[in-house]
């Protein structure tokens, strides 16, 4: 029993963060909801120049042949930065499936995506729209039981703007067919794989919020004095780390359980999922709180991280569904609840 | 990361699970807040410590078994799904053991630890006292230094298990002219000294479960004072670090409610889902106990490799005691109308224990520092935010 991370995954944890915190500035996001495709081919091949794009392409197609547990920290960094590029979304969603599809598809796409040249989006029925279809060299869409996969020209796109302007969500209309996959267990695990990055990603989007929010009112003053040392404002932020900090063990156990293909891993994604994405819902309700109307505006920073966390916490499944996966498991007759059963499948 | 139980680990959890089935009581014990409980609860701890399991993770020379925190967690999880009785003697082993360990000289921890791990002497707390409750620091009672003895004063209350335990201990004010936290000192008090006298204080479900401590002129060897002279607060921190910590509170017990609470719920589905919130609270209850066991795993091993538990350990004491107040929430939902009754009441079938339990979850975010205070402490040593 070693519920740790090795210390080369948490060196690799803070290299990718020093990148990220240096490269990804709230600047930066600004200036790339005026851009046109919101997406930086700069940013992409740094990313790609790291090895992030390819981490987990196998090390035979050109990646690093890395796992999800490997890439779990990866991810709350991306949350903490609100990275608006699709790098969770390759290395856990895109990636995974071609790996699992298999044969030339994934032969084909899977260099390229380790060199930063090409950039494949995933599309499940799960899904009310597809992310970043727009710059989408291939597109995996669910259609029914199977999955098709898409080049540019065999679809047409719906653009959707969310209230994230840094996502880009698109309905896809499929203008030809073209199965790769029809197993459904390869679906279910690409599912999970999806929610895992949310949850993820929500660690880090309800730290960098509790970071900003400690900030802001260590500096701001009242009544001659900080506000953050008002109790009321001190518990609002308390009540955040508690949920936060409660979160994390969940995550990683679910990124595990996906990584080693454990038969809870649909049980552990979801509870990472709801966990994870509650304490970021409920670091925003109660930044924006201590911001007072600060929080409220464009111009503070605050907002990027905010929308971000909100439009996690319905995507890659919402918590009614998450919930109703968890309800059937812990109601079916024969599962062990209790002392002594969290790690025995 | 590896998520599997060593062969070790697992013929350890076997070790347990077979001894607490030849030894636990088939029957429950009776309250350790009754005379004759408390015997039966004394002679439980004896039993344990025969066999090596009162207090696993202590040295072998001490009747322990050196074990890590990872056995630590999988004996408690053996522990409570034995339902095995409550520990009469926690504030020993689990608070003071662990001060004295680090603390004491050795002729203390030879002359206390062996009899407080066989039940024959059991210790409570005095820290509160009437004026000085979540402000510890404000702490009166004194204690004067007299050649090689202390001349002890004072009040302190709320010292669960008081009634019947042998010892105190606690904090007294030994510089007369200080002021709160500099000047005390951690002192061991034998409870039939002359010159004590205990008032029981009946609890929420009418049993004497704590108690008044009056000290007046009670002469205490200096043999059993714990750390320096003046030097109280720091010791007194470091068994307030272990009550907040996994070892009081370890996530077996609050994993065995959810459990229990997913039967209830699953007993009674159809007049619980009266109540659609009902479906969403037990649901929670899993979901938290599960991610407190991950949390507590997660630290265990972390602390195993050679790390430290930080500030981050006061979201603890709320996470837990806020779970267990919502878990017996829930369980008095869906009991409904027989939610009030007392379990001997002759229509409450099928209500349980968990009236007790629900009486007993009040007190959780109240005592062991309330939860405003540890709120407080989060805010500031592990955000940082300003005093
Ligand atoms: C079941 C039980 C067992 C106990 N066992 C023991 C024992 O064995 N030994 C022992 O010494 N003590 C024991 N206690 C006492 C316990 O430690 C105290 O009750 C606790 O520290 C709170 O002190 P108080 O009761 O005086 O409440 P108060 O300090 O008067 O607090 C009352 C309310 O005011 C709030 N408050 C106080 N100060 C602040 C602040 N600065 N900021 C925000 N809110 C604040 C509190 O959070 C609480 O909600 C026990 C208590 C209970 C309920």
């Amino acid at each position: 029993m070693d519920f740790t991370f090795s210390e080369d995954q948490l060196l690799f944890q803070e290299s990718v963060r020093d990148f990220l915190v240096n490269e990804v500035t709230p600047e930066k996001i600004r200036e790339s909801w005026e851009s046109e495709t919101g997406r930086s081919p700069e940013l992409w091949a740094q990313l790609a120049e790291l090895g992030l794009t390819g981490i987990t392409v196998p090390e035979a197609l050109g990646g690093l042949g890395m796992s999800a547990l490997d890439f779990v920290l990866l991810a709350q960094e991306c949350g903490y930065v609100a990275l608006p590029e699709p790098l969770v979304h390759t290395a856990l969603v895109a990636v995974p499936l071609l790996t699992d599809i298999g044969g030339e598809l994934a032969a084909q796409w899977l260099p390229k995506i380790a060199s930063g040249e090409a950039r494949v989006v995933v599309g499940l029925s799960q899904n009310l729209l597809v992310e970043d279809a727009h710059t989408a060299d291939l597109i995996l869409l669910q259609q029914g039981d199977d999955i098709h996969a898409l080049t540019p020209g065999q679809f047409n796109l719906r653009h959707n703007e969310s209230v994230d302007p840094s996502r880009k969500l698109y309905a896809v209309e499929a203008t030809a067919s073209n199965i790769v996959c029809s197993d459904v267990a390869v679906i279910t695990a690409c599912l999970n794989r999806g929610a895992l990055g949310n949850a993820a990603q929500a660690l880090g989007l309800a730290q960098r919020m509790v970071d900003l929010a400690v900030q802001y009112t260590s500096e701001r003053n009242q009544f001659g004095k900080p506000i953050g040392s008002f109790q009321a404002v001190k518990h609002h932020m308390a009540n955040v780390a508690v949920q936060l900090e409660y979160a994390k063990a969940p995550v990683h156990r679910a990124a595990y359980a996906v990584a080693n293909d454990l038969n809870s891993a649909s049980e552990n994604v979801s509870h990472a999922k709801v966990v994870a994405c509650e304490a970021a819902n409920l670091a925003a309700k109660n930044c924006i709180q201590v911001h007072g109307a600060m929080g409220y505006t464009w111009e503070v920073d605050l907002h990027i991280f905010m929308k971000k966390a909100w439009a996690l916490a319905n995507s890659w499944g919402d918590a009614g569904f998450h919930k109703n996966r968890i309800n059937d498991f812990i109601l079916r007759a024969d599962t062990p609840l209790g002392a002594g059963n969290t790690f025995l499948n | 990361m590896d998520l599997n139980y060593t062969e070790q680990q697992n013929a350890f959890r076997q070790e347990v699970k077979t001894w607490l089935a030849a030894n636990a009581p088939a029957q429950p014990l009776q309250s350790f807040d009754t005379a004759e409980g408390f015997q039966q609860h004394r002679d439980w701890e004896a039993k344990l410590n025969e066999g090596r399991w009162g207090m696993v993770t202590w040295p072998e020379e001490l009747g322990g078994r050196a074990c890590d925190l990872i056995e630590w967690l999988i004996f408690e999880e053996e522990y409570y799904r034995a339902r095995a009785p409550l520990r009469v003697n926690q504030n020993g082993i689990f608070l003071l053991g662990p001060t004295l360990m680090e603390y004491g000289t050795e002729e203390q921890k030879a002359r206390i630890l062996p009899k407080m791990a066989n039940g024959e002497e059991v210790w409570s707390q005095g820290w509160s006292e009437p004026n000085a409750g979540s402000d510890m620091a404000a702490i009166r009672a004194k204690a004067e230094l007299q050649g090689d003895k202390y001349i002890i004063n004072g009040q302190k209350t709320w010292s669960t298990r008081a009634v019947w335990a042998d010892w105190c201990f606690g904090m007294f004010r030994t510089d007369p002219d200080s002021e709160r936290h500099r000047g005390l000192t951690f002192i061991l008090v034998p409870l039939n000294t002359p010159g004590i006298t205990v008032r029981p204080i009946p609890q929420l479900d009418g049993l004497p479960g704590f108690a008044e401590i009056f000290f007046d002129n009670v002469e205490v060897s200096v043999d059993n004072r714990l750390g320096g002279e003046g030097e109280g607060w720091a010791v007194a921190m470091a068994t307030a670090g272990f009550e907040r910590g996994l070892m009081l509170r370890s996530p077996a017990r609050f994993q065995e409610t959810a459990r229990r609470l997913v039967e209830l719920y699953r007993e009674n589905q159809a007049s619980a889902d009266a109540d659609p919130s009902i479906k969403n609270a037990v649901l929670r209850a899993y979901m938290d106990a599960e991610s407190y066991c991950l949390t507590t795993y997660q630290t265990a091993c972390r602390i195993n490799k050679g790390g430290k538990i930080g500030a981050e350990s006061s979201t603890n004491k709320i996470f837990w005691s806020e779970l267990d107040q919502a878990m017996h929430a829930t369980a008095m939902s869906i009991l409904g109308a027989r939610a009030e009754l007392l379990p001997h009441a002759p229509d409450a079938a099928g209500v349980g224990t968990w009236l007790d339990g629900w009486l007993f979850a009040q007190s959780g975010p109240i005592y062991a520092g309330t939860n405003e205070i540890q709120r407080n402490i989060i805010a500031e040593r592990m955000l940082g935010m300003p005093r």
